[in-house]
């Protein structure tokens, strides 16, 4: 592991003028479960850490005019137990559940959840994001069984974040800072999938730190659905947020966001637009969900993906609306 | 010469009892010191360089930087010019330096170039594998054609079991300190003290008699830590290099996964039939497995059932450029229950017949007909099958499928060579040491128990040494052999100790030597039990003596002397439910019946079906090793994508062990291995019940499960 210096201010000020003009030079360290394995295993090796943890500015969960902020260093517990995200926000609660670790609950942050990197195992073995090896794409001749099945590509991993998909569906905003001041990003433009190797998967520039989500609140209905292998602590194969703005008992306006399935949260826009108007039942809910995989190109190891997004989308517009299956 | 035979079953007093384990409450409570706990002053900590191709040449190699690097005491190349790699993991090169992080530093300055080879490493397509195979040639027994011809039924398949890893929470290694007197301490990770020694004495050319060794605990090892390995010879070798300094080396976890130990794969094409009436009269195999570079992995099939009259059978061992394989947890005997319990369990799908049924039936088929077709009966009972299972297929509408299967398995299990040596202090205090060691089973209790019981004393009155070569030669722990042979050895030591301790206490007691006995803390005489002396007191008769007395089990004799014997049978029953949406396998049960001879502790016998239990579980549903066809390396050498079982997916584990007079008469019989054998066969035939159609390959992941049911290739 390259030796590297940390630093821990007490300011956003401060924090953003430890970092650096490139990826190299500083790195955030929020909750560490990601960052710290991945300097671990050589994959980034940071010149500096500026700890965010003991930032004021980053913490908290407030309601503002503009809807619920959630600080980025709060962590996945805190928002999990906030009283505020669980009267309005099911649809996080859900994915922060879905977490199924104490210990990365109490660890890891919803900030940290946004930036995490990719858990493609050739990415986390070196060999990049659009990973090559001897001439080949690892991803589409190797083993590509977690990998995506939507997305126009060249990136085949899959975002790896639990709270993305939920935050588009809710049309959340992210703050960013940086030492010349603040931008604010629709959390769908966050995400970003890569056309080369050298640019990142999230919309961050290496001088900036990603502050607060800014979560309208509705009276929309919300939901997360997951599906794990495992109720111990894994990574989800599908995932799918909703949100429904209802009309009646019809559907009004609808967003589905499917999770782990393509290099970024994907926005199911057209599944969206087709349950306008439509009642939430089993059969249109499953509908909706074949219609969000529509354009999914499996892999040659993961096409079974593909059914289980359409079933994540269905299961999530079943528990938003209330309806059993 | 004392009589060693067991105490009658109704007679006993601690042996039978259910003692939790004496070192349970310092591993809960993390005070156990594991030998991957230990740092020594001035200790160096030492990395491996590692090959990262499956296959090539090493053309050169240059540890002049590493060498240099702050905090690096000692280099050593392991793979010089000219080696030819044969897995990715490979040791090229080892480092020790001050701290770790120097160490692995360090390792990143060896340059090695490398002549890149092409490698082969995934078995599963049979076509694929042709030429990397080496056939054992065809057995054939009875007339298979005819019996396809006459066959009512006849059922063939395709299934596969992959290659898994050990996967052990304490990873591989030692500390070891080699002084310039040619002295060696070793404090290794192992499954055998006693021949580790031995090992490590033909490697290091050191006589055995300078080695010394320690462990107190050991944190998994199934069948994967016996040897000294490459890591302990090399670390021992930078010991010596470093001046004796000792040398710290425990794998990391990637490494561990990847050079650490494999279970073999298995893989066939099958074809069974039979009469209408579930009587199985064919069995054709063809089958290959791959168990590293070596090839390796034979299963023996058919399992169980291994009388079926007429058989045609082929395997071809695979050469894979994978790290060999070691033994797991009953070698080749998953492989070989799956291979024969999944097939069994299609043909009695397309027979319509209860699977439970069909193996009642076929019960002559198997060595020990009365004992399976007792714990078929008992577990569809525990099971509830008779309640909840339904024929294949017929599990309702919703996406939530559940569903029942069985499994049978055999092991061995017979006591190994053991000494254990028996002292009796003038204070009363009893010590028992053996060169045997405690894989977290719960040897060290029972050892506990064997004395105190034969002691006539409680087990909190022994004082239990074992982990040590100061302590007499006790046999490796493999092949769930440590049972037999530590009870038996303890038990004579004890009665050895203690005739020799009534020579002492005769007079006193007024009666001679072989008219004395004990019981509850006391040394009484037979005939007049009035007549006794306490423990302690009689103890005190010894003045300035010890006595201190050895006994052995010798496996020859064993059987004669009725102590410990071998041969089990086993049945497991799983229920399970399947989303036939998602593919996700939930685990409803596991019941496990097992029959096991003498139980020296219910307690401790029970966690390690339980251990075993969600062993299965996790190769049924989640362990695979899986390496990556362009690069070589193996892709899930964590434990994010090498996916075990958090408690929350095991479900109920229902134990039900077979103690009964009969089984007792069999003296003690290990407990290892065998529990660890039905439950794949089980689990996947639970989930053929649910869904209506076999998974053809474990584990069966929601992608293998959503696979099948697509009628995908996987």
């Amino acid at each position: 592991m390259q030796p590297f210096e940390y630093a821990s201010p007490k300011t956003l000020k401060e924090a953003l003028a430890l970092l650096g003009a490139g990826w190299g030079d500083a790195a955030v360290l929020a909750g560490g479960t990601d960052l710290l394995s991945l300097m671990k295993d050589n994959v980034m090796a940071p010149k500096r850490l500026v700890n965010v943890k003991e930032i004021p500015e980053l913490k908290g969960i407030t309601k503002t005019g503009a809807g619920v902020r959630i600080g980025a260093a709060v962590t996945v517990d805190e928002l999990a137990s906030n009283a505020l995200i669980r009267a309005s926000f099911p649809a996080l609660l859900a994915a922060a559940q879905g977490i199924s670790s104490m210990q990365m609950r109490n660890m890891g942050t919803v900030g940290g959840d946004l930036c995490q990197r990719p858990r493609c195992w050739y990415f986390r073995a070196g060999f990049g994001l659009l990973p090559t090896h001897e001439g080949k794409n690892l991803v589409a001749e190797g083993d590509s069984r977690y990998h995506a099945i939507l997305g126009a590509g060249p990136a085949h991993f899959v975002s790896a974040s639990s709270f993305g998909p939920a935050l588009i569906a809710l049309g959340a905003k992210v703050k960013i800072a940086s030492a010349k001041g603040t931008r604010e990003v629709e959390a769908a433009k966050f995400f970003v999938a890569p056309q080369n190797s050298e640019t990142r998967e999230v919309a961050l520039q290496p001088n900036e730190i990603l502050t607060e989500i800014v979560v309208p609140v509705s009276a929309a209905k919300n939901a997360t659905y997951e599906i794990r292998q495992k109720d111990a602590l894994d990574w989800p194969l599908a995932t799918a947020s909703v949100s429904l703005t209802m009309k009646g008992t019809a559907v009004g306006s609808a967003r589905i966001v499917l999770g782990h399935v393509g290099p970024t949260p994907f926005d199911a826009d057209g599944a969206a637009k087709w349950l306008a108007g439509k009642t939430i039942t089993v059969e249109t809910a499953e509908a909706a969900g074949k219609a969000a995989v529509e354009s999914a190109k499996p892999l040659k190891d993961n096409a079974y993906k593909v059914q289980m997004a359409a079933v994540a989308v269905k299961r999530a517009l079943l528990a938003a609306a209330g309806v059993k299956a | 010469m004392p009589e060693y035979r067991w105490p009658d079953m109704s007679k006993r007093k601690v042996m039978g009892q259910r003692f939790s384990r004496l070192d349970g409450v310092e591993k809960s409570s993390g005070r156990a010191k594991y030998s991957s706990d230990l740092n020594k002053p001035g200790m160096l900590h030492a990395v491996l360089v590692t090959s990262p191709h499956a296959h090539a040449k090493v053309r050169s190699i240059d540890t002049s930087a590493a060498e240099k690097h702050p905090g690096v005491a000692a280099v050593r190349v392991i793979a010089p010019a000219g080696t030819e790699i044969q897995w990715a993991g490979w040791e090229v090169a080892i480092i020790a330096a001050n701290t770790e992080l120097a160490a692995r530093d360090a390792a990143a300055k060896v340059k090695v170039e490398y002549d890149v080879l092409e490698h082969f490493v995934r078995e599963a397509d049979l076509k694929k594998v042709k030429t990397r195979a080496k056939p054992a040639g065809e057995q054939v027994e009875g007339d298979p054609e005819m019996a396809a011809k006459q066959a009512d039924v006849v059922s063939e398949g395709y299934y596969g079991i992959p290659v898994l890893t050990h996967c052990c929470l304490e990873t591989h290694g030692n500390v070891v300190q080699w002084t310039p007197d040619n002295k060696v301490e070793f404090n290794p990770s192992t499954q055998s003290v006693t021949s580790i020694r031995g090992d490590l004495a033909r490697l290091l050319s050191v006589p055995a008699a300078n080695i010394h060794v320690h462990q107190d605990h050991v944190g998994g090892g199934f069948g994967s830590k016996f040897q000294p390995d490459r890591w302990g010879l090399e670390s021992s070798q930078l010991s010596k290099q470093a001046g004796g300094r000792p040398v710290k080396i425990f794998l990391d976890r990637a490494t561990e996964l990847v050079i650490g130990g494999i279970r073999p794969s298995g893989f066939a094409n099958i074809k069974v039939g039979a009469k209408k009436d579930g009587t199985i009269t064919l069995w054709e195999s063809e089958s290959w497995a791959t168990g590293g570079i070596g090839g390796g992995g034979s299963p023996p099939i058919p399992y169980v059932f291994t009388k079926i009259p007429n058989r045609r059978q082929s395997h071809s061992a695979v050469s894979t450029n994978t790290a060999p394989s070691r033994a797991w947890r009953a070698p080749n005997h998953q492989q070989a229950c799956y291979l024969t319990c999944a097939p069994l369990e299609d043909l009695a799908a397309k027979l319509k017949m209860d699977p439970v049924e069909l193996l009642i039936k076929n019960a002559g088929l198997t060595a020990r007909p009365d004992t399976y077709v007792r714990q078929l009966k008992k577990a569809a009972e525990l099971s509830e099958w008779s309640k909840l299972w339904h024929p294949r297929g017929d599990a309702g509408k919703g996406s939530i499928r559940r569903g029942l299967g069985v499994g049978a398995g055999t092991w061995g299990g017979a006591g190994h060579d053991s000494t254990a040596r028996v002292t009796i202090h003038p204070d009363g205090t009893v010590e028992v040491e053996l060169g045997s060691q405690d894989l977290g089973t719960g040897t060290r209790t029972i050892i506990a128990q064997v004395a105190a019981e034969s002691l006539g004393l409680r087990v909190q009155d022994v004082r239990v040494k074992i982990g040590d070569t100061n302590y007499p030669p006790s046999g490796t722990s493999g092949g769930s052999t440590t049972v037999g042979g530590v009870s038996s050895s303890t038990r004579k030591a004890s009665l050895n100790a203690l005739e020799k301790l009534y020579i002492e206490v005769a007079e006193a007691l007024g009666a001679p030597a072989d008219q004395l006995t004990v019981a509850e803390g006391k040394v009484l005489v037979k005939d007049n039990p009035a007549k006794s002396l306490p423990w302690k007191a009689a103890c005190q008769k010894l003045g300035v003596k010890t006595i201190s007395e050895t006994g052995s089990n010798v496996p020859a004799q064993a059987a004669r002397e009725g102590l410990n014997t071998g041969g089990v049978g086993g049945v497991q029953i799983a229920d399970v439910s399947v989303d036939i949406e998602t593919g996700v396998v939930k685990m409803n049960r596991l019941v496990a019946v097992q029959d096991m001879g003498l139980v020296i502790n219910p307690k401790t016998a029970e966690s390690q079906i339980f251990g075993a239990c969600i062993m299965s579980i996790c190769g049924a549903l989640m362990e695979e090793r899986i390496t990556d066809e362009i690069t070589g390396r193996v892709l899930n050498a964590d434990m994010e994508f090498y996916k075990l079982a958090g408690i929350k997916d095991i479900g109920e584990i229902v134990v039900h062990l077979d103690i009964t007079e009969e089984n007792d008469k069999r003296g003690v019989i290990g407990l290892g291995e065998p529990p660890a054998v039905p439950g794949i066969a089980a689990i996947s035939n639970a989930v053929a019940n649910a869904i209506g159609l076999r998974v053809p390959t474990v584990p069966m992941t929601p992608m293998h499960v959503l696979n099948a049911l697509a009628g995908r290739k996987s």
